[in-house]
């Protein structure tokens, strides 16, 4: 299988639907494995990176799941492909920056993914729409019970299993769901929330697990402790703490539609003038611009067969997938802000038109004038 | 008040963190809470934070950097990378990490799955030590008929396990033995705290 092949459909966990999956985009199981005797990829010798690569990648295709497969080796990918994979949380950046010694293997729909040689010896995840980390799990989990028969993993009897990184040693296992927040956003509550979740031991980051700032108005939120609890416990409280936010996002969202709907009409308004109309528009206004018109498709404003045209927008207008049909040089980024604008005009001139106006809720007639405070 | 790291600046940055039961604050400034990456959200924030100040005080500890003896990484490495060279510098610096990783983590012992391979040998070693402490205990408190019945018990489990591990293709892990398995008795009064009996995954 060609990785064009992939690359050409949209993964599961983006075209696909799931519990939630209005303010959950995706969940994600990743486990940390390393062979038993064999120094981590940071320390080890290229020779014997080479070895633990052909070991691991010989026992994951041979895997049931995986008999439609995609497998390379990261130095035959070209570094637009390498950035198409990490734009759909397919391999990590710091896999991405690997050469000789490191692969990937992916199965068709993109729900299980394997990294060799990142930062451990594997690295396998499993990623689907909406909150289902339950699920996840239980996929990956069978995976990584399938690979103990041909792998022998290294595991310390009180430590469990081993990692390059201590951070990661227990379970080896990070569980995350990438949620759209964009109510708690405008009404200044997300950092509220990120600091208490921060406090219970969980971890809230950006788009990409980089920078301060998240676009889009996307986090990322996951387990920052792996040993001493067992996986299910570590996914149970995980599960209760999105549910939370789950929660106050809806009540944030009801409370600007009877408070500010105005204000929120404006910014939706806006976001689509401006998408229908730019020329040029970086990665980062597109997202948050688009962040805006999810959250009008979630209140009934764009009709609703828009949603998944809405969703690949987020993915299609980052820079490598932008250019993924092109064989031609890379792009400057000016080049790549006006051919996202243009892509941004065509997909939403298919789409039906919006009405606004028309937003589906009764305001209570106390608070008609709160909206002329802005 | 002022700012854990730098001493200087007024701290606005609060973190709070209970682990095992015991609550640790950190306060921090603006300047250094950056510098710290506790408001990035790339890094895990408090464990990383955690992890640099413990990091540093084992250090200290340890000025002559150790070795681990299978790899070759040394503690400097260690410092530098945030990363270990192989499985078995959990045991070389076993001594360093132990700290670290309670503050890092929920619990210092793994609670969740085991590989299908190993379970039947991990449970055994537990139940190995619970057995060593409790023969400890029954020979101070001068209780022999228990006593005798225990080193029975202890004979036919260490038996298995050597059976086990003679039959099983490829070496045994090496640091079963270092940390869980106490081969004297002063050594198994150690291991009543630290194993408890855990779930199966």
């Amino acid at each position: 299988m060609k990785l064009s092949g992939i690359i050409a459909n949209t993964g599961e966990w983006l075209s696909g639907s799931g519990p939630h999956d209005q303010i959950v985009v995706s969940s994600r199981v990743r486990l940390a494995r390393n062979l038993k005797g064999k120094p981590f990829p940071g320390w080890a010798k290229k020779a014997e990176r080479i070895a633990v690569l052909e070991e691991v990648r010989g026992a994951v295709e041979q895997l049931p799941e995986m008999k439609e497969s995609f497998s390379e080796k990261l130095e035959d990918l070209s570094p637009l492909e390498k950035q198409v994979l990490v734009e759909r949380h397919l391999i990590s950046r710091e896999h991405a920056a690997k050469g000789a010694g490191s692969a990937v293997v992916m199965n068709t729909a993109q729900t299980l993914s394997f990294m060799i040689n990142e930062e451990d010896h594997l690295r396998m995840q499993a990623i689907r729409a909406g909150l289902q980390l339950d699920e996840v799990f239980a996929m990956i989990n069978q995976t990584d019970t399938e690979l103990e028969d041909s792998l022998d993993f290294a595991f310390h009897n009180d430590l469990g299993y081993l990692t390059a990184c201590p951070t990661n040693v227990g379970t080896g296992m990070r569980a995350s769901a990438m949620l759209h927040l964009p109510g708690l956003v405008m009404s200044e509550q997300v950092n509220k929330i990120i600091n208490s979740v921060n406090k219970i031991g969980l971890a809230v980051r950006g788009l990409h697990g980089e920078g301060t700032e998240a676009m889009g108005n996307l986090f990322q939120v996951s387990n920052q402790t792996t040993l001493g609890e067992a996986e299910e416990e570590i996914i149970g409280r995980l599960n209760k703490v999105i549910h939370q936010i789950l929660e106050h996002e809806q009540n944030a969202r009801q409370i600007l539609l009877q408070q500010r709907a105005e204000t929120l009409l404006d910014q939706i308004g806006r976001a689509y003038g401006i998408l229908c109309h730019a020329h040029s528009i970086t990665s980062k206004e597109a997202l948050n611009l688009l962040s805006f018109i999810k959250m009008g498709v979630d209140l009934g404003l764009f009709p609703s067969q828009s949603r998944l045209q809405v969703d690949e927008l987020f993915i299609e207008t980052q820079p490598a997938h932008l250019q993924k049909g092109l064989q031609a040089v890379k792009l400057g980024s000016e080049e790549r802000d006006s051919l996202r604008a243009a892509l941004i005009r065509a997909k939403l001139k298919q789409m039906q038109e919006p009405e606004i106006g028309k937003i589906p809720i009764t305001p209570p007639t106390s608070n008609t004038t709160t909206s002329e405070e802005s | 008040m002022f700012c854990d790291v730098c001493k200087s600046k007024e701290a606005t940055v609060f973190l709070t963190q209970i682990v095992e039961g015991k609550m640790q604050k950190v306060n921090l400034c603006e300047g250094c809470s950056k510098e710290k990456g506790v408001n990035d959200p790339t890094g895990f924030a408090l464990a990383d934070l955690l992890l640099g100040l413990g990091a540093a005080q084992e250090i200290e500890k340890n000025p002559v950097g150790i070795r681990c003896p299978v790899c070759g990484f040394s503690q400097a490495d260690f410092k530098k990378t945030g990363r270990l060279g192989c499985s078995a510098c959990y045991d070389a610096f076993a001594e360093g990490l132990s700290g670290m990783l309670k503050n890092m983590h929920r619990g210092s012992v793994h609670t969740g799955k085991v590989p299908a391979k190993l379970a039947s040998a991990r449970r055994r070693s537990q139940e190995l030590a619970v057995l060593q402490a409790g023969l400890v205990k029954a020979v101070k408190e001068e209780l022999f008929e228990e006593a005798a019945t225990l080193r029975d018990k202890i004979r036919v489990l260490e038996l298995e396990s050597e059976q086990e591990s003679s039959t099983a293709a490829g070496e045994p892990v090496p640091m079963n033995r270092i940390t869980s398995l106490p081969q004297s008795l002063p050594a198994a009064e150690e291991a009543v705290s630290a194993p408890k009996p855990r779930k199966k995954p």
